[in-house]
């Protein structure tokens, strides 16, 4: 477990928490936001290993952000830790329903079903007008097994809980990668019937991975909702999920850690635009989406992957 | 009966707005194997291109008549300069990567052009109503229809009809049938695979375009309508079949259909049926009602 990955990772998460403390409340709060989007991601880049890309991820986020609203709301419950565990559970669980269906399909008839399932999501709560329609509604500040801060405090308590959450997720997500099932994803990519004629079922494995992918959204839609402190329709929109899978592309799925960089430097690209360009933040992010893909195909990760490549590599290939 | 009627005529009419921007869509994906996200942003363009056209004619008190053609012309230009644009300035470099890649490179297009709406037309709404009010209306017994929607229909099945016989019997839709079912085979047989492709692409988004400027008179061109049509094209062509023409038709009828069904007896139901008839359409034809088989290659 005490790799030097892991070691370096769990000192990145401390000394992210440390800067934290010399930041400003709105950078704070943005990174708690850029953190949580994070966690989505980290799910995306499971899938998208074993070629699936999702256009409608938003879905588990949105479950997993009306959960913790509605528990807040109607069910008195404010603690950040039952509402975290609750919002990811639904998520998995709304997952692991729509996985039947989804597992069977592939490419671009798997984007366009998932994109129809969180545009069934968004279509009742748009109608639904005790939920506040397309408004949405407040979420209550949580507080944590008992310590309840206010103001600034709850911002720089929230972000050092999403770091905690984010570092929990990449060590299990890191390790999950290295087990067998998650070493599938790129032969499954490549060519799932050889998979199959291996004796391992490629449905279940998708399914799986959905389920984690999904729970992951549900986590990372429950945190961002406590950070927000609002819900609306709009988390399960298609342009949500059009945003998550521009992180994936943007961080490459190459490591547990160009999900965070890449959803770190999305928010900065984001932010950095509607405050320099607002009417053409859009196009910014357009423009990064298009040189990414035609000079970065493997993302921001493989920036790392090249560098040490120059460097002669002996180390063996893992067999798993 | 007064109400099976009203969801009969509603639904139709909205199933022709449908089919008119499901068809650009589903014939680009049919012969590029490309499931365009910028198709919205073609819609949005005809929308906007016409409400200026209807702003530019109708300010001079020209004859009414001929300020739709003006509009319909104006949206088909825009969409030609577009499609274009679009074919030979940024899609080529990509053809051969990864469909999903290259559905992520328009959804890059989409969110520039969402931009470049702002910037050509600025972010205030435009009205083309003049059309719609020219039109006028019909009695139909207790019902009240809009001649507009009747053209709207009309037109459509007329698009409908003129794409069956371009692609059954004219030289270039045989070529495009072929280019469809094997696009390796076609070019070693000699057709010019690069020039249909820039001609397919510019024909969708016309046809884009198109739906925006029969749909302009009907609602208020402001920012954001690109985002909405297309994932309601995305269910039409799915539920048709991605890559069908005659597909794209019964898709829209259905969804139409529905949706109108829907507005009628259970308004709260409105948004999620379209999706639902998608999904469970789906559940029983994974690929959409309108699909050739595909083999499993190994």
């Amino acid at each position: 477990m005490l790799s030097r990955a892991n070691l370096i990772g769990a000192l990145l998460f401390l000394a992210a928490g440390v800067v934290g403390l010399f930041l400003p409340p709105w950078l704070v709060s943005l990174l708690t936001i850029a953190f949580a989007n994070a966690l989505v991601v980290l799910g995306l880049i499971i899938l998208w290993r074993a070629g699936l890309v999702p256009f409608g991820q938003a879905l588990y986020y949105c479950s997993g952000a009306y959960t913790v609203a509605l528990l807040a709301r109607w069910g008195g419950i404010g603690d950040a830790f039952v509402l975290l565990i609750a919002g990811g559970l639904v998520a998995g669980v709304v997952a692991f329903l729509t996985g039947f269906l989804l597992a069977r399909y592939r490419e671009i008839f798997f984007a366009m079903l998932s994109l129809a399932m969180s545009m069934i999501l968004y279509g009742v709560l748009v109608k639904t007008e005790t939920l506040g329609s397309t408004d949405g509604f407040g979420v209550d500040p949580p507080h944590f097994l008992g310590y309840a801060p206010h103001g600034d405090t709850l911002g720089f308590t929230l972000y050092w809980f999403v770091l905690l959450v984010c570092a929990i997720a990449a060590l299990v997500i890191g390790a999950y990668f290295k087990s067998v099932a998650g070493a599938l994803a790129v032969p499954i990519r490549d060519n799932e019937i050889r998979v199959e004629f291996l004796g391992i079922s490629v449905t279940r494995l998708i399914h799986m991975k959905l389920v984690i992918a999904g729970t992951l959204a549900g986590v990372g839609g429950a945190l961002a909702a406590m950070t927000i402190g609002h819900v609306d329709p709009n988390m399960a929109y298609w342009t949500t999920s059009g945003g998550f899978v521009f992180v994936t592309i943007l961080a490459g799925a190459g490591s547990v850690a160009a999900a965070f960089v890449g959803s770190l430097v999305f928010e900065i690209v984001r932010s950095f635009a509607f405050a320099v360009l607002p009417g053409f933040w859009q196009m910014t992010l357009g423009i990064v989406l298009l040189l990414t893909i035609l000079f970065l195909p493997e993302g921001l990760g493989s920036l790392a992957t090249r560098f040490r490549r120059r460097k002669p590599d002996t180390k063996p290939v893992a067999t798993s | 009966m007064l109400t099976a009627f009203a969801i009969l005529t509603d639904g139709l009419a909205y199933a022709a707005y449908l089919f008119m921007v499901a068809v650009g869509l589903t014939l680009i994906f049919g012969v590029m194997k490309i499931l365009n996200v910028a198709h919205g942003s073609f819609y949005a363009f005809g929308a906007y291109g016409a409400a200026m056209a209807a702003g530019i004619y109708y300010d001079r008190g020209l004859p009414e008549a001929g300020g739709f053609l003006f509009m319909i012309l104006m949206a088909m230009a825009i969409g030609l300069v577009l499609g274009l644009i679009l074919e030979r300035g940024i899609l080529r470099f990509v053809y051969g990567k990864d469909e999903v890649i290259i559905v992520l490179v328009t959804y890059a297009v989409f969110l520039i052009l969402e931009d470049v709406i702002v910037f050509i037309w600025g972010p205030q709404s435009y009205a083309a109503y003049q059309p719609m009010v020219w039109a006028g209306n019909i009695e139909i017994g207790d019902l009240i229809l809009s001649n507009y929607d009747i053209l709207l229909v009309a037109i459509a099945a007329g698009l409908a009809l003129f794409a069956y016989w371009a692609l059954k019997f004219t030289r270039y839709g045989r070529l495009l049938t072929v280019v469809i079912f094997d696009r390796e085979t076609a070019a070693a047989f000699g057709i010019n695979v690069t020039v249909v492709y820039t001609v397919t692409f510019i024909i969708g988004a016309m046809l884009g375009a198109l739906g925006g400027a029969m749909m302009a008179p009907k609602i208020s061109v402001t920012l954001g309508i690109g985002v909405e049509v297309i994932v309601l094209a995305f269910a039409v062509v799915a539920v048709g079949g991605m890559g069908s023409i005659e597909g794209a038709l019964v898709g829209a009828l259905i969804v139409g259909i529905c949706r109108a069904a829907a507005v009628h007896l259970m308004p709260q139901i409105e948004l999620f049926v379209i999706y639902a008839v998608m999904a469970l359409v789906l559940v029983f034809r994974p690929y959409g009602l309108f699909t050739r088989a595909q083999p499993r290659k190994i």
